[in-house]
C-alpha cells in the first residue's frame, strides 16, 4: 500500500465504524458492543500491569474467584501458541478478558458478551516467558472476578 | 487482500459452538527484521461475531493474541441453519467479513 492511501482508507475506516456505533447506538441495541466499536482501548492495551489495566478500562481491581474457569497448559512449550479458555455459570458475565502478567503489554485481549452468547471463550495468546496468566470477568453487577494460573514457558513468544 | 477464515459452527446440547480461525500475521512489533530494524505491530483490534446479522460477541486484542488467531464461543440456542457472522479489523485498517451456516 503506498504512503498516500493510508490516511484516506483511515479517514473512511474511522467513518465507516462511526457509523455503525451510530446506527447501532440508535437502535438501542448492544449499547455495550456498540460502545467497542468506538475504537480500540489503547491505554489499556499498553499498560505494564494488572492494576494498570484495570485503571484503562475503569474497573476496581477484581478479585479472586472460584467462579471463574482458567483453563491453561501447566507448561507451554511453544509461547508464541499457547491456548487459554475462560468460563464462568455466574449469570450476567458482561466481558472476558486475558492477562499474562509478565509479558510486554499485560492484557492479551477481551470478550465483550451479550445475552445470546454464554460465557465461555477460547483461544491462542502468545507469552514471552513463564509466567501468571489471568481471566478476568466483568459483570452486569460490577463485579471484577479473576482466576489464575502460573504457566511454564520452555520457549518464549514475543521476543525477536 | 487477506486468506478468508474458517469457520465451524455445529449444533451441540441445543447451543452452536462455533470455532474460528483467521488469516493474520499478529505482528508484536517487538522483532526486529534481520538487518536490526524493528518490525512494525500489525494486528487484529476489534472482531465483532454476529448470529444472523446480529451482533453478539465484539473482542478487541493486542499483539499478544497469537498469529492466524483462534476463537471458540457457544451462541445460545444456536441451531443448524443459523448464519454466523465474523468480521474483523486491523491496526491497518484492514478488514475481512465471512460467514458460515450452522451444521
Amino acid at each position: 500500500m503506498s504512503i498516500p492511501r493510508i490516511p484516506s482508507s483511515r479517514r473512511q475506516l474511522l467513518q465507516r465504524s462511526a457509523a455503525v456505533a451510530a446506527m447501532l447506538a440508535g437502535a438501542g441495541l448492544w449499547p455495550r458492543l456498540a460502545a467497542a466499536q468506538a475504537g480500540w482501548n489503547k491505554a489499556a492495551f499498553e499498560a505494564k500491569n494488572v492494576d494498570d489495566v484495570m485503571k484503562a478500562l475503569g474497573v476496581a481491581r477484581p478479585q479472586e474467584s472460584k467462579e471463574i474457569t482458567l483453563t491453561a497448559p501447566d507448561i507451554a512449550e511453544n509461547g508464541a501458541v499457547v491456548p487459554v479458555a475462560a468460563s464462568s455459570a455466574l449469570p450476567g458475565v458482561k466481558r472476558l478478558l486475558f492477562l499474562v502478567e509478565k509479558n510486554p503489554n499485560t492484557l492479551a485481549g477481551w470478550f465483550d458478551l451479550s445475552d445470546a452468547v454464554e460465557a465461555s471463550v477460547s483461544t491462542r495468546i502468545k507469552m514471552a516467558e513463564t509466567s501468571r496468566v489471568y481471566a478476568v470477568a466483568t459483570t452486569a453487577d460490577n463485579r471484577v472476578l479473576f482466576a489464575q494460573k502460573q504457566v511454564k514457558v520452555t520457549l518464549g513468544g514475543c521476543g525477536g | 487482500m487477506s486468506e478468508p477464515m474458517r469457520i465451524r459452527a455445529h449444533g451441540e446440547n441445543g447451543n452452536a459452538v462455533v470455532r474460528v480461525l483467521m488469516s493474520h500475521e499478529m505482528e508484536t512489533g517487538l522483532r526486529k527484521d534481520p538487518s536490526g530494524k524493528p518490525i512494525p505491530a500489525w494486528h487484529i483490534t476489534e472482531v465483532t461475531a454476529s448470529l444472523n446479522g446480529k451482533p453478539v460477541l465484539t473482542a478487541q486484542w493486542g499483539t499478544a493474541i497469537s498469529k492466524n488467531p483462534f476463537l471458540q464461543f457457544t451462541v445460545k440456542g444456536g441451531k443448524a441453519g443459523d448464519r454466523i457472522g465474523i468480521h474483523w479489523i486491523d491496526n491497518h485498517g484492514e478488514q475481512r467479513s465471512d460467514e458460515a451456516v450452522v451444521t
